[in-house]
């Protein structure tokens, strides 16, 4: 099976950013439905539906919904729209092409979770995705979608969309919190989960863009029809942000289960004339990267790149060709992470630093063979210790880069140049 | 004290602090409406001037204000230039783009050019990695770029 477009059907009709376009597709319809079910009701399905977040770390989300605690507290919802892990950018089309989508999907998992108040935490870069949003949610206030007393149903919402200001760290969804609370945007220990304290120490619910949209699809088609889509584990479409070195880059929308392969060859048009296939990176830059046998048998689930100790993560793939220096690549990502390092934590902090200075070194010609050694035992340290998984998403690229391509990285040290450049890296770039 | 923002910046910051839940949350959006207003960058004499508009600690602004990237510490061109060096635009040739940039306006990344017009400045994925290279001037994004298609977009700037 090939492109599903499920959530991704109608974006390349223009109206349909407008809510006249969007009602004119059925949109909104599922929220009327919905607003006549039980709460409870919506969120069985979302369970039975077995509907896995988008944002990452692929949770439940039903599981996560009943999480929270039946204590009369005022519950949130927040909307995670800071797509910060690198290569994703499949949230920032889902906003400007469909933002009604989103907030419809938003107004009915609010209502399963009976929530009051909604935020959507979006990134600052996006500027025109959150003049896009603004305007959408004032025509859902004028349509009666927001505000007091539902199309008459008894239940109220108000959704407000929150601006960052430039920090990977606002995307780890207590980092988030933090951030929304006009705090620096540092995580904050877990447990207590967000469900039971979260916002202003509330019992939050935090979504990604395309979790909270797909809740959407569920109730029109039913938790079985749903279900047909994906695999047993990983039911349902996902959206894959493909980039690097494809013929044709771009967001494709996929069954869970689909093979790698057939994503790059098929929808992206497969790798440049003459080249080969080197290495994959499956789920943002932190998950580890495949190699091109691993690739080759790859499916796109939660469960397969598990197997293959990789993640589908936010469901960006990089395509690297066999022109590319792994040296090099790895160097862009260690740069990120410890440029992105919060500082909380030892490990992180310091761990991250490191691995940036010793792959630095090396790309300027001064390595020496023990940096391999000290780059993994570095990497190692950083695992499982730390307040956020930040940490883990820095040393997870190390200990795959540097295994799988290990030939390329002992090269570039005993000749102090690139294997597959031929060049060294310390006159560029630097 | 001489920086002040507009009567409707004022406005807006009196919006702002009653908007959300709490008045701190308003300390991100006040500080992107200084910088607007203050040429692209927020000094520490407009901090002092938001902590007593805001009625909120100086140190508390501060607090906020160094932990974003977004918020320009130092002055900056009248373009900022903001060229994506993450995976997928390193490998499009983003790195030579911003050598390229600054050799041609005799600047070093992050400082200001003298005739004041650019800044250059590496950031991190813009979310637009199927474009890329690309980069982002002041609040647009410029896509599938080539050396030659980067550098007329500069010229082609007022
Ligand atoms: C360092 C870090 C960065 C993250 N960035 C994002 C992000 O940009 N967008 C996102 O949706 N989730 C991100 N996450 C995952 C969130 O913490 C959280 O799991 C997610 O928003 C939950 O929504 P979901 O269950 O719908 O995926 C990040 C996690 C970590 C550790
Ligand atoms: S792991 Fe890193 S990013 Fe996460 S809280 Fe600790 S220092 Fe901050
Ligand atoms: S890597 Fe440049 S926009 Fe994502």
């Amino acid at each position: 099976m090939a492109e599903v477009k499920m959530l991704t059907e109608h974006y390349a009709d223009d109206s349909y950013c407008g809510i006249e376009g969007y009602q004119a597709k059925k949109g909104y319809e599922m929220l009327k439905k919905a607003l006549k079910m039980p709460p409870a009701e919506i969120v069985t399905m979302v369970k039975d539906s077995g509907l896995r977040g988008r944002g990452g770390a692929g949770f439940p989300t039903g599981m996560k919904w009943s999480f929270l605690p039946n204590n009369g507290e005022e519950r949130y919802l927040l909307c995670n729209a800071d797509e910060g892990e690198p290569c994703t950018f499949k949230d920032r089309m889902m906003m400007e092409r469909a933002p009604h989508q989103l907030i419809e999907g938003m107004i009915i998992s609010a209502f399963a979770v009976q929530s009051k108040k909604s935020y959507i935490y979006i990134r600052g870069e996006y500027q025109f995705a959150v003049k896009v949003l603004e305007q959408a949610i004032q025509e859902a206030y004028k349509a009666g979608y927001l505000g007091q007393n539902i199309l008459g149903s008894g239940f109220s919402h108000d959704m407000d969309i929150y601006v960052g200001a430039g920090a990977y760290i606002c995307g780890e969804e207590t980092g988030m919190i933090s951030s929304l609370e006009g705090l620096k945007g540092q995580p904050k220990l877990k447990p207590p989960f967000p469900a039971v304290k979260g916002y202003l120490r509330k019992p939050t619910i935090v979504n990604n863009v395309e979790t909270l949209a797909s809740v959407i699809y569920i109730l029109r088609d039913g938790v079985e029809a749903y279900r047909k889509f994906g695999t047993q584990k990983s039911p349902g479409t996902k959206l894959f942000s493909v980039s690097g070195d494809v013929m044709k880059p771009g967001n494709y929308e996929v069954p869970l289960g689909y093979k790698l392969k057939d994503l790059i060859e098929i929808e992206c048009g497969g790798l440049k004339l003459g080249r080969q296939l080197k290495a994959v990176i499956p789920g943002g830059t932190s998950a580890p990267v495949l190699t091109a046998e691993e690739a080759n048998r790859a499916t796109l689930d939660y469960e397969c790149l598990a197997d293959m100790k990789s993640m589908l993560g936010s469901g960006s793939i990089v395509v690297i060709d066999d022109s590319r220096c792994m040296v090099d690549m790895l160097g862009v990502i260690t740069h990120f992470y410890h440029h992105e390092s919060c500082g909380q934590c030892t490990p992180c902090r310091e761990g991250t630093g490191w691995l940036n200075k010793v792959v630095s070194a090396i790309k300027a010609g001064n390595g020496t063979q023990k940096d391999i050694d000290t780059l993994c035992k570095v990497a190692d340290n950083m695992k499982g210790r730390t307040i956020c998984a930040l940490s883990d998403a820095a040393a997870l690229p190390v200990l795959s880069f540097v295994p799988k391509f290990r030939s390329e990285f002992e090269y570039y040290i005993r000749e102090g140049k690139s294997q597959v450049r031929g060049i060294s890296y310390a006159q560029m770039h630097h | 004290m001489n920086f002040q923002l507009s009567s409707e910046g004022q406005e807006f910051v009196k919006k702002e602090l009653k908007r959300y839940e709490t008045k701190e949350s308003a300390i991100i959006p006040c500080l992107f409406r200084v910088q607007k207003e203050n040429a692209g960058w927020v000094s520490s004499e407009s901090v002092g001037y938001l902590s007593q508009l805001m009625d909120i600690p100086e140190a508390r602004i501060n607090e906020v204000f160094q932990f974003y990237t977004m918020f320009n510490q130092v002055p900056v061109g009248k373009y900022h230039v903001q060229v994506c060096c993450n995976v997928a635009c390193c490998m499009a040739g983003t790195r030579e783009i911003i050598e390229e940039f600054c050799k041609e306006h005799n600047v070093a990344e992050g400082d200001v050019t003298s005739d004041k017009r650019f800044t250059f400045t590496r950031v991190e994925c813009l979310g637009a990695c199927d474009k890329a290279p690309m980069m982002q001037i002041n609040d647009d994004y410029y896509e599938d770029l080539t050396m030659d298609s980067a550098k007329q977009i500069l010229r082609g700037l007022k």
